[in-house]
């Protein structure tokens, strides 16, 4: 099938019986597939969340037993770890890539770009992205810069190691630490490809939704998560374009001798030149991306979430429109709170006043949907899918970490708890695992579609119970040593006395989370392992109503074989019942979006 | 202390994976659907799981508050502190409050309602008093905790003159720190990194009157009940002053001078002798000594036993060093800063000091001269 997305869409169904043959490279590796590529970055999400997790086990461990000796350290780290001893270089290295890989390459592009590809052109109705060739080439940016960013690990002088956030002059001298020479070149360059393929992937993104929707798909009557994508698109074409901005900045600081972040700097001995430039401005730049990013993160998550829990929940989802205004609020919102990141960075004090204003403002939205989530279990009839329980896990998690959030927006109580394990707990609970939660309970979800199989409940009953334990273990005491005054991104806690009474915690936070990665193990074999040999998948296992499963459960190029359905409804009539307490499909408690309305049935005014 | 926590962790997690299989087992056996869809006995199994969750969560949240709240700071060390920890405990209850209702709700809403053949979900789609009740609510919460957050903010950041709060430069580098005292006049003198110059290491302005009497120390000592202001400047890159007792951060920006004024309230001796930190203390020799036991066993230097001292740390990443930049911090009577202070040399002993090393060695003082004519000095106070 060479013909490509939007050719097929113009002349409708008649063409689709006859299909020119593939090769393996078109269909496998550079596809213009919409579910194919999808494929390709849960897959390419996965491998990457694989090494940022392992990279988090490492330095877990060195956090737990600090300076001792361990053979997968010497494995692994080779000269970085003499005798088998993590040296705190790489240390350092570890906590910036694993940062990058998770917030950037796995919940980015793993999450956002798995699901928006799959999904919007499923679940509005369309036969594929508008633009098929820039979503494949907006793929293998991704892939390239997946290259780059694991090539960077490589190099003589260790990977970037100034943290995720990359902080000037840190990061521009090498002279400062050994990471900021060739690895954080490479850093730049892969996250400049990376914004390039976010990018081109959030407008394909926009533009598919606001034009190709079926007959009858208003507004109104696209899925949540076809809404969360749609935000997520938005803001990502805001803010991603500033990054760049500031990676470009940086560039120049670091190569052509400009002075846009540096001033008066003695290091190694000798005055550098660089004169005028600020650190802070940096930090402004990075941020105007950096806070709308963990929206473009949980979006998302928010959108599959509350989709699978109506499914599943076999109700409407509670307040589609509330829902709706939220995920509205929330991105608009999101792009006007980046000074809470930086309260105590010097920044004028009366700007912190600000910036606490709109964060807790943000509090508003965010708990509107917490508690209609709540309010959608509310009398529900729930079907304990293992994807429900990742959903049931994601509001658990978001609620718990969401609410520190007040803590941290709040800039006279950021003063004490700035960049401390309290924030690592708070920002892995709200962003961390509630995002990869939300892409769990997805990939529980929708395997089926993806690979027309089913995976192993079982196995997925076990992966989520005990992954639900362990995170909550590792990252509820962590609040508390954060609270202690325990500062983050530190090598070890030993060179403080003080923090010595801190260490058991440490030690149980890490036996956490050893667990907690070791049962990962688990998900990763029954995905594989389902994809090839799991049972076959029914056309709709769950029951639900949305478009995408009224398509065949074989991959089709244009995703219907004859006439695209038209919708009638909104996608979230389940359990609806006629005025006599009857289901209004009689035995049958959900009714597709292509249904048309029955006789004495009434719309919701949605 | 530390194997016991890791066996217990480690028997939970057999017991809840035994359990678990269990479950399967008794599910398997009677059960030929194949589906891999959940059917009635999997949702009366995970609600049952459920249960054992929520404890498990319940019970880790009072297993943390019960063992791991006495690890919040002592009382704060400044005059601001109290209202830092006010608003925190104050913030903490609201939160601690708002979860545990919202997480028992989740929870008993998915166990309460699990899912069974026949039965039918109620279609609730929407009610307008419902969702205007839970958007006014945060609403007004929030509006009480900003204006509180607020004003507490403005007093803190505001520094007050009348005062006559106390200069002291706080100096940042990697990966230790130095304060410089203004001295008598009250006034720093201006520095700039370009003047750094063998004993110069702050790049002191030589030519500035007022650099004369400063005093440049490795040690930060404050009178007890004396406003001080730190201005804070950097010689490489980020860092982050952060004195955790006094409830107080600012980061140390290259090229711009960031500050952050305190009272310190209590002294170093009675913070010691408090009876928080008398306990902590103990604790953690305690835990020194066993550990002491071991490295000696494995013929290692043993660990000194600890006495508590304030400390400023460094909160931003800054390098590999970064896990080890602090500096002491020793709150006294002002008899005693007044003793302290006056055995510190100041700048110009200092630079007479070097010139008489120089005059034997007869190094050019040339380079620094001109080095300040062009390059442009920022510094101000």
């Amino acid at each position: 099938m060479s013909a490509v997305g939007h050719a097929t869409l113009d002349h409708a169904h008649d063409d689709h019986g006859h299909h020119h043959k593939q090769t393996f490279i078109t269909k496998y590796i550079f596809s213009t597939d919409h579910k194919m590529i999808s494929k390709q970055y849960l897959i390419t999400g996965l491998l990457m969340g694989v090494i940022g997790i392992l990279m988090s086990v490492l330095f877990r461990m060195q956090l737990a037993w600090p300076e001792q000796s361990f053979w997968i350290f010497k494995a692994l780290l080779g000269k970085w770890a003499p005798d088998g001893v993590m040296s705190p270089e790489i240390y350092l290295a570890l906590v910036t890539i694993h940062g990058t890989i998770m917030v950037f390459f796995v919940l980015t592009a793993g999450l956002s770009g798995t699901f928006s590809n799959l999904l919007i052109p499923l679940q509005i109705g369309a036969r594929d992205m508008a633009s098929g060739f820039l979503n494949m080439v907006s793929y293998w940016l991704f892939f390239v810069s997946c290259v780059i960013m694991l090539s960077s690990l490589f190099v003589e002088a260790g990977p970037a190691s100034a943290g995720w956030t990359i902080y000037p002059p840190l990061s521009a001298l090498p002279q400062a630490i050994g990471g900021s020479g060739l690895g954080m070149t490479l850093w730049l360059s892969a996250m400049a490809i990376f914004i390039a393929s976010s990018l081109l992937g959030s407008l394909n993104y926009i533009v598919t939704v606001i034009n190709l929707r079926t007959i009858g798909m208003s507004m109104t009557r696209l899925p949540l998560t076809i809404w969360a994508f749609f935000v997520t698109a938005i803001i990502g074409v805001v803010s991603f374009p500033v990054l760049l901005s500031a990676a470009l900045l940086l560039i120049m600081d670091r190569s052509f001798g400009t002075s846009f972040f540096l001033s008066d700097i003695f290091i190694q001995g000798e005055v550098l030149s660089h004169q005028g430039g600020s650190p802070v401005l940096f930090e402004h730049l990075f941020w105007f991306l950096g806070h709308p990013e963990v929206y473009i993160v949980i979006l998302p998550a928010m959108g599959l979430v509350s989709e699978i829990m109506a499914t599943n929940a076999r109700k409407p989802i509670f307040g589609y429109r509330a829902m709706v205004a939220s995920i509205l609020a929330i991105a608009f919102l999101s792009t006007i709170v980046w000074g809470h990141h930086m309260f105590v960075s010097g920044m004028n004090p009366f700007l912190g006043s600000v910036f606490t204003f709109t964060t807790l403002l943000i509090a508003i939205p965010s708990a509107v949907k917490a508690f209609n989530w709540i309010t959608t279990l509310w009398k529900g009839n729930l079907q304990m899918n293992p994807a429900m329980l990742f959903s049931i896990g994601f509001v658990s998690t978001f609620i718990t970490g969401g609410l520190t959030g007040i803590i941290l927006g709040d800039s006279t109580l950021d003063i004490n708890v700035h960049d401390t394990y309290f924030v690592i707990a708070h920002f892995h609970l709200v962003m961390g695992i509630s995002a990869l939660y939300g892409l769990l309970a997805g990939v529980y979800h929708w395997f089926p579609k993806m690979f027309g199989r089913m995976m192993n409940k079982n196995l997925g009953y076990i992966h989520f119970w005990i992954t639900a334990v362990g995170a909550y273990g590792v990252f509820f005491p962590m609040h508390f040593i954060g609270m202690a005054g325990l500062p983050r991104r530190y090598y070890t806690n030993t060179a403080f006395p003080y923090f010595d009474d801190l260490a058991d915690v440490n030690v149980l936070i890490t036996v956490f989370a050893l667990i907690t990665a070791a049962v990962q193990l688990v998900f990763l074999y029954n995905f594989f392992s389902s994809i090839f040999f799991g049972k076959k998948a029914t056309q709709n296992p769950w029951n639900a109503t949305t478009l995408e499963w009224t398509t065949p459960v074989e991959h089709i190029h244009g995703n219907w074989p004859g006439a695209i359905p038209s919708v009638y409804r909104w996608p979230y009539d389940y359990s609806k019942v006629k005025e006599d307490g009857e289901y209004v499909i009689a035995g049958q408690d959900f009714i597709p979006q292509n249904v048309p309305l029955q006789e004495n049935e009434e719309e919701m005014n949605h | 202390m530390t194997v016991f926590l890791v066996i217990i962790v480690i028997a939970l997690f057999a017991v809840t994976i035994w359990q678990i299989s269990k479950i399967f087992q008794l599910s398997r056996s009677s059960n030929v659907d194949s589906s891999q869809i959940a059917n009635d006995k999997d949702n009366k199994s995970q609600a049952y799981i459920m249960i054992g969750f929520v404890i498990f969560f319940y019970g880790l949240m009072i297993y943390s508050f019960w063992n791991y709240s006495k690890l919040y700071l002592p009382e704060a060390a400044s005059a601001h502190g109290s209202h830092v920890d006010n608003l925190m405990f104050l913030s903490i209850g609201i939160i601690m409050f708002v979860q545990v209702i919202t997480q028992a709700l989740l929870h008993f809403f998915a166990i309460k309602y699990k899912g069974k053949k026949g039965n039918k979900a109620l279609f609730f789609a929407d009610n307008d008093k419902l969702e205007f009740i839970w958007t006014i609510i945060p609403v007004i919460v929030l509006a009480g905790l900003i204006i509180y957050g607020l004003f507490t903010w403005s007093d803190i950041m505001n520094i007050n003159e009348d005062e006559d709060p106390m200069i002291v430069e706080l100096y940042a580098y990697q990966f230790a720190w130095r304060a410089r005292y203004s001295g008598e006049d009250n006034t720093l003198g201006s520095a700039n990194v370009r003047f750094i110059e063998g004993v110069n290491q702050l790049g002191v302005d030589e030519s500035d009157p007022y650099a004369m009497d400063d005093k440049i120390t490795t040690e930060l000592h404050l009178p007890v009940g004396k406003p001080v202001v730190f201005k804070l400047r950097s010689q490489d890159v980020l860092h982050s002053a952060y004195f955790p007792h006094f409830r107080a951060q600012m980061n140390v920006v290259p090229g711009m001078i960031t500050q952050f004024g305190f009272t310190p309230t209590i002294t170093t001796e009675e913070m010691r002798n408090s009876e928080y930190m008398v306990d902590k203390v103990d604790n953690i020799n305690e835990i020194r000594k066993d550990k002491s036991k071991e490295l000696m066993a494995e013929g290692e230097t043993p660990l000194d036993s600890y006495e508590f001292d304030y400390y400023i740390l460094c909160n931003k990443i800054c390098g590999q060093g970064h896990y080890n930049m602090q500096m002491k911090i020793v709150v006294e009577s002002q008899e005693d800063y007044d003793a302290w202070i006056k055995e510190q040399q100041s700048f110009k002993e200092t630079m007479a000091s070097q010139q008489e090393q120089d005059s034997a060695g007869d190094a050019p003082q040339e380079d620094v001269k001109v080095a300040a004519e062009t390059v442009e000095v920022k510094e101000e106070n």
